[in-house]
């Protein structure tokens, strides 16, 4: 693409499928943001 | 839902729903919100994934819409050549063909499934000290005094509350436990013979516990740090920067500062740890809203993993930050954001708390909307065993849930906590980052609203702004 450079695709509605297994750290304003799953 | 902004000469698009961010040019920001609204009126949505809206070829949509904007909205595509206005035109199509942009929430259902399941407990904040050596002046322990009521947590108190956490945690493998006070170090003795008894339980439950340590550092020695460095995953050390605004507002008992005894201490803690697995971390209030100063200090003195954030306190107080105060601490957010680009780029980085982001391998979508878990996967816990939502819980009573000994013994606290999310707080549904802050501190809700499922609206405006800066960050580093 000419106009764009796609730093992140995250892809969220994916993650609904794998996702929710609670096994990471605890957050609080790592925060939920910058925490890896 | 689409944010777009502006941020040190970087054009970036957040796809809030999906994840995705784009870093764009001129022509692609200024036809990002023209085409979202010519979407929704041909189809609803702009979303691709909405009925018909596939249908239609990329190719043939693309000069209907480009017809559509010259008429609508000449003054943007005036500005433009026809074959950059097609080319961009054609990248936007193709990113929405991609499910990266335009993407509806479509995850409110998804979260009342969540919200069905069983409730386990992982994280503990054990209050191991309600004393203190010092009297910082924003401590929401009443100055370390605890409105008269100081304890020390008994060995006894601590392993009911591991065997809490080990009955209470179901299936969950990884379980935490942060030394929390106060100051912990007041009570050492207690902190090592719990973590003893937490490993003596990994093998026998098949769990794994991550003790974490939050230290005013005055008491560190050799001996203590020889077993911190062994067994905490994160020590957390309380500096606030500059010696003068340290020392102004973490004080001793009897008044004078604590900057020259804690310096050298941390800077061992910081080496001895590889610059790893620790933060420095202060707190700024309107006595120093040029915070930014504090973090380059902290900087300058060799700590690699720092965070300075802002006091939350009661209007009337003295240092309370103050809305008109909002505009100039943004300022210093960008600022910080620039320095810290500049010191990567100079090999010699730092890692700022609230600029950390992680835009490919972040939190799946189930805790980004339900957040740190306070009041059901994370509990405060008294010196006497006292059950809270959280550390910041601690002392209303309106809020105590049970206690360690017979367990929770108000589930309908827990279950208030449980179903509050991104969902049950109007402010987020129109917010660009509510799968960043997960609706924002519960506490912060309660103790500005009376009503967790609510926003703490000056604590919401900063985090906007630091996770715009986040994400500059990346685009300006790729």
């Amino acid at each position: 693409m000419k106009h764009v450079k796609t730093l992140a695709t995250r892809n969220l509605k994916e993650s609904m499928k794998k996702g929710g297994c609670g096994e990471c750290q605890t957050s609080c304003q790592c925060t939920v943001g910058n925490q890896s799953c | 839902m689409v944010h777009a902004y502006k941020n040190n000469g970087y054009d970036i698009v957040l796809d809030v729903n999906s994840g995705s961010v784009h870093v764009v040019d001129d022509i692609v920001f200024d036809l990002i919100r023209p085409i979202e609204e010519l979407l929704t009126n041909r189809f609803g949505t702009a979303d691709i994934t909405a009925d018909g809206a596939a249908d239609t070829t990329d190719e043939a949509l693309s000069a209907e819409l480009f017809s559509e904007l010259k008429e609508k909205y000449s003054e943007v595509t005036e500005k433009y050549s026809e074959q950059d206005l097609t080319d961009a035109i054609s990248d936007i199509l193709e990113l929405r063909r991609g499910e990266v942009l335009y993407t509806d929430d479509v995850y409110e259902n998804y979260v009342e499934d969540f919200k069905e399941r069983g409730t386990v407990v992982k994280a503990l904040c054990l209050n191991i000290a309600h004393d203190c050596n010092l009297r910082c002046k924003y401590c929401f322990a009443d100055e370390g005094e605890y409105h008269g009521r100081r304890a020390l947590m008994s060995e006894e108190v601590g392993k009911a509350a591991l065997d809490f956490l080990v009955k209470n945690s179901g299936g969950r493998k990884n379980l935490e436990v942060d030394f929390f006070g106060g100051e912990p170090l007041m009570n050492w003795e207690v902190v090592k013979k719990l973590v003893e008894y937490g490993r003596s339980l990994e093998k026998e439950y098949d769990k794994n516990f991550r003790f974490t340590l939050t230290t005013n550092g005055t008491l560190l020695n050799d001996e203590i740090l020889e077993f911190a460095n062994k067994e905490m995953g994160n020590i957390v050390l309380s500096i606030d920067g500059r010696k003068e605004v340290n020392d102004k507002m973490r004080p001793m008992k009897g008044g004078q500062g604590t900057y020259d005894t804690i310096i050298p201490k941390f800077k061992k803690v910081a080496e001895s740890r590889h610059q790893l697995r620790y933060f420095v971390r202060g707190t700024f209030t309107h006595n120093n809203l040029d915070f930014c100063e504090d973090v380059k200090h902290l900087a300058d003195l060799g700590f690699k993993q720092i965070s300075v954030e802002p006091v939350v306190a009661k209007p009337e107080d003295w240092y309370a930050i103050k809305e008109e105060d909002i505009p100039y601490l943004c300022e210093q957010y960008d600022e910080l954001a620039k320095l810290y680009i500049q010191r990567q780029k100079e090999g010699n980085g730092f890692n700022f708390f609230h600029f950390n982001i992680d835009l490919e391998g972040g939190p799946c979508v189930a805790k980004r909307l339900s957040g740190c878990g306070s009041g059901c996967e994370y509990l405060g816990v008294t010196p006497w065993g006292d059950l809270y939502p959280c550390h910041q819980f601690v002392g209303n009573e309106d809020f105590i849930m049970g206690n360690v000994f017979e367990g929770i013994t108000r589930p309908d606290l827990q279950k208030m906590f449980k179903e509050s999310n991104v969902y049950s707080r109007p402010e987020c549904q129109k917010c660009f980052a509510r799968y960043y802050c997960s609706g924002g501190c519960a506490a912060n809700a309660y103790n500005f609203n009376g009503d967790i499922n609510t926003t703490y609206k000056t604590g919401c405006e900063l985090q906007r702004k630091r996770i715009e800066c986040a994400i500059m960050i990346k685009a300006a580093l790729s």
